[in-house]
This record gives C-alpha cells, sequence and structure tokens, in this order.
C-alpha cells in the first residue's frame, strides 16, 4: 500500500513537472524602475486580451540580463527590462548561450531628483555642488583630500548652513550607477582643480563614506519617508516618488531646471537616462502574445503623453522619437552587433 | 585549667562567631532583599520593554494600515448599450471579454455631471474612478450577459487619489501643483458626497482579487494561496523526512562519531542563513532537474529545507522527553523496537514534534529571501491553479507593495503585514492547542 502511494506520487511529480514544459505565459525579469511601468503594462495586457498575464519579476538591471543571457527555451525568460543599455559584454554572453537576436525597446525616461522636505526652503544646486557635498576625495590647494565639506555652506555660500545629509540607494541599484554618471562624473568635470589633483575616471564617482551619504536601502518609499521626518536631509531617487509626493516634499533645482515632467521630457532637466526593455526574438511564435505584448506596450495608450504609464511617471519620449521606437519594435528589428 | 581556660575562650570565640554570624547575617538580609527585589524588577523592566516594543510596533503597523479595509466607492447608474458592448447580438465570449466598458463608465460619470465640458476637464473627470472599474464591469457582464442593455445601478471603487483624499491622506490644504487632485476634483468629489453617492465600503477586493499596479485593486488573495500551496509542499515533504530521521537518531542509531557528527551538522545547518538555500534551490531544482521558475513547488522544496533543521532538533527533542520507562516496560512485556517506537514513544512525543513542526512551518511563512532566488518574488495577477504555476506569498507581497510609489499602497502594505500576523498566530494557537490537546505528564 505504502510502496504504490509512493510510486503513484513520484509518477504525479513528474507528470506535474512534465505539463510545466509547455509555458503559455510570457516571463519578464529585470530592473526595479522598470518594474512599475512594466507591470502596469502586463496587467493591462492580462485583463483586455486573452493571453495570460506576463509574470514580471524584480532582479534589477544586471541580475535580468544574467537570466535573460542564460538561453534559448522555456526555461528562460522572454523579456529583460534594463534602466541603463545593454553592455557589449552582455551581447557577447547572450551570444554565447545562443540568445543571437534581440530586439532593444526603449520606453522612455526615468528623472532622477534630490529632494527634500516642503518644510525646508528649495535647494538650488548644481552638479558641481553635489559632487563636492558627496565625493570622497575633493581637491583642496591641488591635492586630492577627503572630503572636508561638512556643512552646505562650506561648497557655496548660497546654499543653506545645515549639516550634508543625503539619503541614497545603495552601489548595488541602477539608480545609485545613473547618479554617479549623471551628477558625479559630470559635477568632478567642472569642479575647478579636481583634474589635476588626480581625481578623473572611476575616482570622480566615489561617494563619501564619514556619515554625509547614508545609504537608506533600495526603498524609495522609505526614504520619502525619512525626508518627511528629517527637515535637513535630502534624498535621492526616481521621478516618480515625487510625483506621487508632492504634497510632502519637493524637488531641487538641478543646473537652474525644476525636476518637472514637463522638463523631464523636453531634456532641460538633464539628470534623466532612458530606461527599455529587450525582447528575445527566438521566443517570438514559441511563447504566445509577445508580439500582442510589445504592441500593448508601444501603444500611445500607454507610452503616449497622456498614456496611463505617465500617471505612473514614465516620462515619455518625444512624439517623433516615439514613433520611430515603436515602429520598429513592432517589426522586432534586431540589434546590430 | 588551661584546658578549660581554652575551651572557655574558644567557646566564647565560637559563642562571638555565632552572635557574630547571625548578626552578619540580620544586617545583610535587608541587602539580600532588595538584591532580590532589584533582580525581579529588572526581570519585569525586560519583559515591560519588550511589550513596549511589540505595543509599538503593533501600533504602527495598526494604525497606518487599519483604514485599508475600507475602500470608498461611488454608485453610478450605468447603461449598458448592445451598441458600445455587442454590436452583433450574439453574445459571444469572446466579444463580451474584449468589449470597451470604458465608454459606458465614461457617459454614466459625464452624466453626473452634465456641466463639464473641455477635453482637459473631461479627462480630470474620467480620472474620479477607478482605471479598474471597466474590469469589474466586464465580469459582471461575463458572469451574466443578460444585463446588456440594461440600466444597472452598481458601486465601483473611485480612484486610489480620491481613496486617499477621503481617508485624509492627502491634505487638500497644499497648493494645487503639489496634490495627486485637482480643485476642481476635490469639488466634483464634494458633489458625489452632497448627492448621496459615496460610500465606503468593506474593501472585499483586499481579500478576493489578486495583485495589481492599482491599489484599489490589489489584493492578497494570489498571494495567500500561494502561502498555502508553498507550505503545503514544505510539511509534506519536511515532516515526513524530520520524524525519521529524529526517530532513527534517538530511538535506533548507535551513539558514535558518525552519529555526533551528524547531530553537529544538524544544529550547524540551523543556522545556516536562508538565502544560501535559495541558492541551492536555483542551483539544484531548477538548474539540474528543470523545475519551472516561481512554482510553489520548488518554494515549498527550498522552505523545506530551511525548516528541517529546526523540525529535527525539535522532533528529537521530544523523543528525550519520554521517560525511558515506558521504554522499558514496552520491551519488557515482550513488544519488538519497532513496536516500541511506533505504538509507544512515537504517539507521546507527537504533541512536541508537531509543535515544532508548526513553528518551523510559521518560520518558513516569513520567508522571503530564498524566494528572490527561485523566482517568487514577482508580479503575478492571475491566481495560482497548483503547484507549478506561477506564484508569490505574503511577504513578498508586503515586500513589493512596500516599494510602489502609490500612496494608496503604503496603508496597504500594512494591511497586508496584518493579514500575515494573523496567519502566523492562527498557526502558532493551532501549535499551543495541539499541545493542550495531546500532551501527557508524567
Amino acid at each position: 500500500m505504502l510502496r504504490h502511494s509512493l510510486a503513484l506520487a513520484i509518477v504525479a511529480g513528474i507528470g506535474i513537472a512534465g505539463a510545466a514544459e509547455a509555458r503559455d505565459q510570457i516571463r519578464i525579469v529585470g530592473s526595479s524602475t522598470v518594474y512599475p511601468f512594466a507591470t502596469a503594462v502586463a496587467e493591462q495586457f492580462g485583463k483586455t486580451t486573452n493571453f495570460k498575464t506576463p509574470v514580471i519579476e524584480s532582479t534589477g538591471t544586471g541580475g535580468g540580463f544574467k537570466l535573460f543571457c542564460a538561453g534559448v527555451g522555456v526555461d528562460h525568460p522572454d523579456i529583460t527590462n534594463a534602466s541603463r543599455a545593454i553592455t557589449k559584454s552582455e551581447i557577447e554572453t547572450c551570444a554565447q548561450a545562443g540568445v543571437k537576436e534581440i530586439t532593444e525597446v526603449k520606453i522612455g525616461y526615468d528623472g532622477i531628483v534630490v529632494a527634500n522636505s516642503k518644510a525646508s526652503p528649495q535647494a538650488k544646486f548644481t552638479v558641481e555642488m553635489l559632487w563636492k557635498a558627496l565625493a570622497k576625495n575633493v581637491a583642496v590647494d591641488g591635492k586630492a583630500v577627503a572630503n572636508p565639506n561638512k556643512m552646505w555652506s562650506d561648497i557655496d555660500k548660497s546654499l543653506p548652513a545645515i549639516k550634508i545629509e543625503v539619503l541614497g540607494p545603495p552601489p548595488t541599484s541602477g539608480t545609485r550607477d545613473a547618479f554617479v554618471e549623471l551628477v558625479m562624473a559630470e559635477g568632478c568635470k567642472k569642479a575647478a582643480g579636481a583634474k589635476e589633483a588626480g581625481i578623473t575616471g572611476a575616482k570622480c564617482g566615489e561617494i563619501r563614506e564619514d556619515g554625509g551619504y547614508v545609504e537608506a536601502g533600495e526603498n524609495d518609499v522609505l526614504i520619502v519617508r525619512k525626508l518627511e521626518e528629517n527637515k535637513n536631509a535630502f534624498g535621492i531617487f526616481g521621478y516618480s516618488f515625487l510625483d506621487q509626493n508632492g504634497d510632502k516634499i519637493q524637488g531641487s533645482i538641478m543646473d537652474g531646471k525644476a525636476p518637472t515632467f514637463e522638463n523631464i521630457a523636453s531634456g532641460a532637466y538633464e539628470v534623466s537616462r532612458p530606461l527599455f526593455f529587450y525582447v528575445k526574438k527566438a521566443h517570438v511564435g514559441t511563447i504566445p502574445g509577445i508580439e500582442a505584448f510589445i504592441k500593448e506596450f508601444t501603444s500611445a495608450k500607454a507610452w503616449g503623453k497622456n498614456g496611463y504609464l505617465a500617471d505612473k511617471g514614465l516620462v515619455p519620449m518625444p512624439d517623433a522619437e516615439r514613433e520611430k521606437v515603436g515602429k520598429a519594435a513592432q517589426s522586432m528589428a534586431a540589434m546590430t552587433m | 585549667m588551661s584546658d578549660l581556660a581554652i575551651r572557655n575562650v574558644g567557646m566564647t570565640s565560637a559563642m562571638d562567631a555565632t552572635t557574630t554570624n547571625s548578626q552578619r547575617v540580620a544586617a545583610g538580609l535587608k541587602g539580600r532583599y532588595a538584591a532580590e527585589r532589584r533582580f525581579k524588577a529588572y526581570g519585569v523592566l525586560a519583559i515591560a520593554f519588550a511589550l513596549a516594543c511589540l505595543m509599538l510596533l503593533m501600533w504602527t503597523i495598526v494604525s497606518h494600515g487599519y483604514t485599508a479595509f475600507v475602500q470608498t466607492m461611488v454608485r453610478l447608474e450605468i447603461t449598458l448599450y448592445p451598441q458600445d458592448i455587442d454590436p452583433d447580438g450574439k453574445r459571444d465570449r469572446d466579444v463580451l471579454s474584449t468589449a470597451d466598458y470604458r465608454t459606458p463608465i465614461r457617459q454614466a460619470v459625464a452624466d453626473l455631471f452634465p456641466d463639464v465640458q473641455g477635453r482637459s476637464d473631461q479627462r480630470q473627470l474620467d480620472a474620479l474612478v477607478s482605471p479598474g472599474a471597466v474590469f469589474l464591469i466586464r465580469d459582471m457582464v461575463m458572469a451574466d450577459p443578460s444585463i446588456v442593455g440594461k440600466r444597472v445601478s452598481i458601486t465601483i471603487p473611485v480612484s486610489d487619489d480620491l481613496d486617499q483624499l477621503n481617508k485624509g491622506y492627502i491634505n487638500p490644504n497644499v497648493a494645487e501643483a503639489d496634490r495627486k487632485v485637482s480643485d476642481k476634483q476635490i469639488a466634483w468629489f464634494q458633489r458625489l458626497k452632497d448627492r448621496g453617492l459615496i460610500e465606503t465600503n468593506f474593501n472585499t477586493i483586499l481579500f478576493t482579487m489578486g495583485d495589481s499596479r492599482e491599489p484599489e485593486l490589489a489584493g492578497l488573495w494570489g498571494a495567500t494561496v500561494g502561502s498555502f500551496f508553498t507550505l503545503a509542499v514544505t510539511i509534506a515533504l519536511a515532516f515526513p523526512i524530520a520524524v525519521m530521521t529524529a526517530t532513527y537518531l534517538e530511538e535506533f542509531a548507535p551513539k558514535n562519531r558518525w552519529t555526533q557528527l551528524i547531530e553537529v551538522n544538524i544544529n550547524n545547518l540551523a543556522a545556516v542563513p536562508s538565502i544560501v538555500f535559495g541558492l541551492l534551490g536555483l542551483a539544484v531544482f531548477l538548474g539540474f532537474f528543470g523545475l519551472p521558475r516561481s512554482a510553489p513547488l520548488v518554494g515549498g522544496m527550498v522552505l523545506a529545507l530551511i525548516t528541517l533543521p529546526t523540525v529535527i532538533i525539535a522532533s528529537r527533542a521530544a523523543f528525550k522527553s519520554v521517560p525511558p520507562s515506558i521504554r522499558e516496560a514496552a520491551l519488557g512485556l515482550g513488544a519488538s523496537r519497532l513496536q516500541t517506537v511506533t505504538d509507544h514513544v512515537l504517539p507521546l512525543a507527537m504533541p512536541g514534534i508537531l509543535t515544532g513542526a508548526i513553528i518551523g512551518m510559521a518560520h518558513a511563512l516569513g520567508e522571503t529571501a530564498p524566494l528572490l532566488m527561485i523566482g517568487m518574488v514577482a508580479f503575478i495577477v492571475d491566481i495560482p491553479g497548483g503547484l507549478t504555476d506561477p506564484a508569490t506569498v505574503l511577504p513578498v507581497q508586503v515586500y513589493l507593495w512596500s516599494d510602489s510609489p502609490e500612496r494608496a499602497f503604503v496603508e496597504r502594505t500594512s494591511a497586508a503585514i496584518m493579514v500575515l500576523l494573523v496567519f502566523l498566530f492562527a498557526m502558532n494557537a493551532v501549535a499551543v492547542l495541539l499541545r493542550r490537546r495531546f500532551e501527557r505528564r508524567w
């Protein structure tokens, strides 16, 4: 009796595993920044078509490419989201595993904002000031020394005389990478004497570890809540969180431009990065619904100026660019490698 | 004389000693009582501190989250014109499921505000009701196609921003540009309220639907079912293996270096961080056996590995607590060792084993880290229907919601934590009950 039920259980187990071989829903992995947008599209797609709702994992951009490039077949994801473009080495890894044809789809922009509590005055920063406030080493008298700036007013007289305290994402985060690239590297270039003191390249992106910059985890909601409580602190996060909490926090002006939807969309506010998703062409036709999903994503009601993704905080591309990218995406044009 | 003298001296000195001793005792008594009182006070203080922390935690969660159990709804009179929904009149399910339900809702809202003109105003007006209302109406039509062509009165959720406004989480007094609801929307909402069309109902969606990106449509049912499937697999695997291991190690295995080594390693395994088991699951269950990602089957297998050491240790303690006299009596009356174990020791150890198993399950219920590795930290809308369907679990849902930008997810995160805690308390209550029911005292 026991032997029988054991055998039955094993057979049933194999049967279940076998059933899972054929997959009828799209699987998406990748960036946690793109996640809120991709999930909104997936939900809409699942509810308005007869396809199943895609399953979306939030693995981070790098983790997403790792899974995406692991191979072709139902065990591997069909699409990966990314908050930066795919790198050369990732393309090579992909090709080695047989993932040769990839379609890149740019979906829009995400602004990165520096914000503080509404109870304090709005700050006016330049990238140079932020670099001086957050860099690990700055140039003093032609030499690179550990950042001596303790107060904002130490950097520039126009800034308030309060302690430098910035809450931001940890190094594993894509938002941090983008902040380093768009603010720290740019600020470093502009700062007088940095180059002469030997602070160039990767050294520009090093962030201080003496308490001026507080790694607050990947959870942006938490940073917003901390800003509400600590009126003197600033936080770094994605625009969508500012958009949702405009009654409690305010975005700082960067190089004379406020982080508004219009400024980010027009490119006037420069601290913004493009967001992408990548499709494995070999899976189109095998996994049902991929083409329809791309069509939903690139439809005007989703990523258009007044689309539902804009409501979620995605900054859409200009009309002409959107049309061009949309056409290329729907024809599944593979990237040139 | 000298002897006597010495004895006398001895006696007096002894007497001196006793008096001084008792005096010393009397003198020290106060201090000793005080020390004991202090010690007790420290104990009470420790408990009070722990309780205060617990109360603070519960207070924060409940005060943030209780509002999520109600949802602001609006009552609308919707006319489902057949030409909008089913132009052919065939009531074909495919046509009905992809029909445009947006127009009837828009029309119903516009009918309430005939004075609103202009494209931008109309967009704002549309944004009063949840974008998910279309799916609710579609589900109604799918369930009963005969309502097409009729005028139905239904309550649908308002948009998450208005819901937050109604609950007092959005301050209407800040500048218009800084909040998600416009002055016009607030005025319209007030008009709806004055007409008695706004209701606050129990949030059934929270308990009946899967995840969603629209907070007012997001529910915990998908995660609850996922947790249930995952734990079912965990207990089905962990319980028999743990009981067999404990039985063999306690009742049959010789006490030698090998069994000692195994014992030490089981204790070590209990201390291994859970993410390591997740990596193991990724490499072995997904990589080697090719099981599907995000499946409760794999999640349950990984969690079974995590809970095994806990359950084994608890089971061995339960076996040890059965008095040897029971075994000796059984053996003395001619029972075999197997009979002794299955008929006497195991039943007596069972309450302890069950308690250990349930505490292990409660531990597994709260795990998220290992599930990240096997793809269960994911956005999954469809309610899982089996062990290999993609699923997520309650703590993962808490994590995903806590990271969502929409304001309305803040209260829902706390609500999800409360549901998770209720789940945990229920499991612990079962453990206590089982122990009470089956425990035997000697």
